[in-house]
């Protein structure tokens, strides 16, 4: 967003912003997602690996929730399998508008190694609950998670909050 | 005698409701995704029943369509904190069965990695075990040298966690310059960290109090139940593959096996499982430097490797020391390139029925903790 540097502007006595206050809200939620955490398989343990000494996920203003209700997004990480799909879903649907969805791994983008013989996976965790950001590997380096956290503050902090219906009515 | 923690409380006699309450799936502290059902009276845990499935990612059919080296990244994927150990007891039942000898190198390879993806799989049992209790400083010192083992293991490999770097008669790809200084470096470090955290969580006294005479496995439950790996050794039962069974060259190895000797409370409590998967985290630095001083340099690990897996009808059963148990593969081979059937006996699966057994009569919090100090991998759980 660069609020800030927006502080050096030639008006008079400086330190006035002018900008929308749908950029600034926005600026102010990208920066702290507080995050649901859906441990399934192999990609939490790197999951853990980010959030501890080496790469730090914090830094990113997130914090780890227990329960949706306080969460701005889900980090779904592993195989969903049938028996976890539904709660996913309940999981989900409990959480407090605007939510958002990362997908980690190749499982829960698509089904990844148990694409075509796992009877009990679901392909793709996108065909319960809608994906904002897919975060690819099996399992994604930290580095790849840092990627998909950019990625999704980026979308954030260009979200519309007023006049929501009229801008989408125009998209389409 | 023992179970000091255990209330002595009459349940029969108070007059009060039970209660049920589920634990799980989705739980930070259930290590994954297991649900527990428990039945709690007040704040005392009087029934715990496990159900498994959440994970379940069809391992057995996959092992009937795939190839044998096709199996293998699925076996990774079975206890995916340890893949250099799952690997190891699948290539060597297929050895076995094909009757191939792995030249010397390679099973020196093979011990270093293994021990040093034990010694991973413990930093994280023991650091998630204090995480359970509280403590969050340990976990950042050992998830710090943790990563620096995953430098060694993706530099021979490839992969940070999830290797397939094992093969039939031999290895992926040779060692690579500076191999050996870089492991000796580990050691080093895991064990100054270890030193650090002798001191900040396993004999300080909040964790002790927290976490000794809670969760007593008696080593004649322990048998019965089947239990292995550190689990059955903290109940005092000296038992490892290693040594009771030496695959491999373990027998050229000089190492110890910890056993829990009841040292701040009750013989079998969850410090004392802790505490052997500490002391064993040395002993595998020891293996380390014994193996890297006798390694021999020269050799192809891949000269053996056969091009097409085919072996002859038959069935074969191996089982290795993991670091959470033993982990058995039973492969019926039927002549073609494909398993008739593999089973795998997995050792976290084991040792997490002993939960209903040793939790009755705690306290919720402690339910916890005894789940923590079992130590369970729900991708070999539920397979």
């Amino acid at each position: 967003m660069g609020l800030l540097n927006k502080l050096d502007d030639p008006y008079e006595g400086g330190g006035i912003v002018l900008g929308k206050v749908e950029d600034l809200l926005n600026w102010g939620r990208s920066k702290s997602d507080w995050y649901l955490h859906f441990g399934l398989a192999c990609c939490a343990i790197e999951f853990m690996a980010m959030n501890a000494s080496h790469f730090d996920f914090m830094r990113f203003g997130t914090i780890p929730r227990t329960s949706p209700r306080q969460a701005d997004f889900i980090m779904v990480t592993g195989t969903v399998t049938f028996k976890m799909a539904d709660r996913i879903k309940v999981l989900y649907e409990q959480m407090a508008e605007p939510k958002y969805v990362i997908s980690v791994g190749s499982c829960s983008n698509c089904g990844g190694p148990y694409w075509e013989h796992g009877y009990h996976v679901l392909k793709g965790v996108d065909r319960i609950i809608p994906v904002d950001v897919y975060i690819p590997g099996c399992p994604p380096r930290p580095e790849a998670f840092e990627e998909g956290m950019m990625l999704l503050q980026s979308k954030i902090s260009k979200q519309a909050i007023f006049n929501k219906r009229k801008k989408l009515e125009a998209e389409l | 005698m023992s179970d000091k923690k255990r209330l002595d409380l009459e349940y029969s006699q108070i007059e009060s409701d039970k209660m049920r309450i589920n634990v799980g799936p989705q739980h930070p502290s259930t290590h994954g995704v297991l649900r527990l059902e428990v039945e709690v009276d007040g704040e005392i845990v009087t029934e715990v029943i496990p159900h498994l499935g959440y994970l379940h990612r069809s391992f057995e059919k996959h092992c009937e369509k795939m190839t044998y080296p096709q199996v293998m990244p699925y076996i990774d994927r079975l206890d995916y904190i340890s893949a250099m150990n799952n690997e190891w007891p699948y290539v060597m039942a297929l050895e076995k069965l094909m009757d191939i000898k792995v030249p010397e190198k390679v099973d020196y390879i093979r011990v270093i990695l293994a021990e040093l993806n034990r010694i991973a799989n413990h930093q994280i049992a023991v650091a998630t075990f204090g995480l359970d209790a509280g403590a969050f400083t340990p976990f950042l010192f050992f998830f710090r040298d943790r990563e620096y083992i995953l430098w060694i293991l993706e530099k021979m490999s490839g992969a940070r966690l999830l290797y397939n770097y094992f093969r039939v008669g031999g290895l992926a790809a040779d060692v690579y310059p500076g191999f050996k200084e870089d492991c000796l470096n580990i050691v080093k470090q895991v064990r100054k960290t270890n030193a650090e955290v002798m001191d900040l969580l396993i004999y300080n006294s909040i964790f002790i109090k927290r976490s000794a005479n809670v969760g007593i496995l008696r080593p004649d439950v322990a048998i019965n139940f089947a239990c292995s790996g550190p689990v059955l050794r903290g109940s005092g039962v000296k038992y490892d593959l290693r040594k009771d069974e030496p695959y491999s060259i373990y027998d050229r190895f000089d190492f110890d096996i910890p056993v829990g000797k009841g040292e701040v409370g009750v013989v079998g409590d969850c410090w004392d499982r802790n505490m052997v998967r500490v002391q064993e985290m040395e002993q595998s630095c020891r293996i380390i430097e014994q193996a890297i001083a006798q390694m021999p340099m020269e050799g192809d690990v891949s000269a053996l490797v056969p091009k097409r897996i085919k072996p002859p009808k038959g069935e074969v059963y191996m089982r290795a020391e993991n670091p959470k148990g033993d982990l058995g593969f039973y492969i019926v081979s039927n002549g073609t390139d494909k398993p008739e059937r593999l089973k795998a006996r997995g050792a976290s699966f084991v040792n997490l029925s002993v939960i209903p057994e040793i939790s009755k009569g705690y306290m919720f919090a402690d339910l916890i903790l005894i789940l923590g100090s079992i130590d369970i991998v729900l991708g070999e759980v539920d397979r």
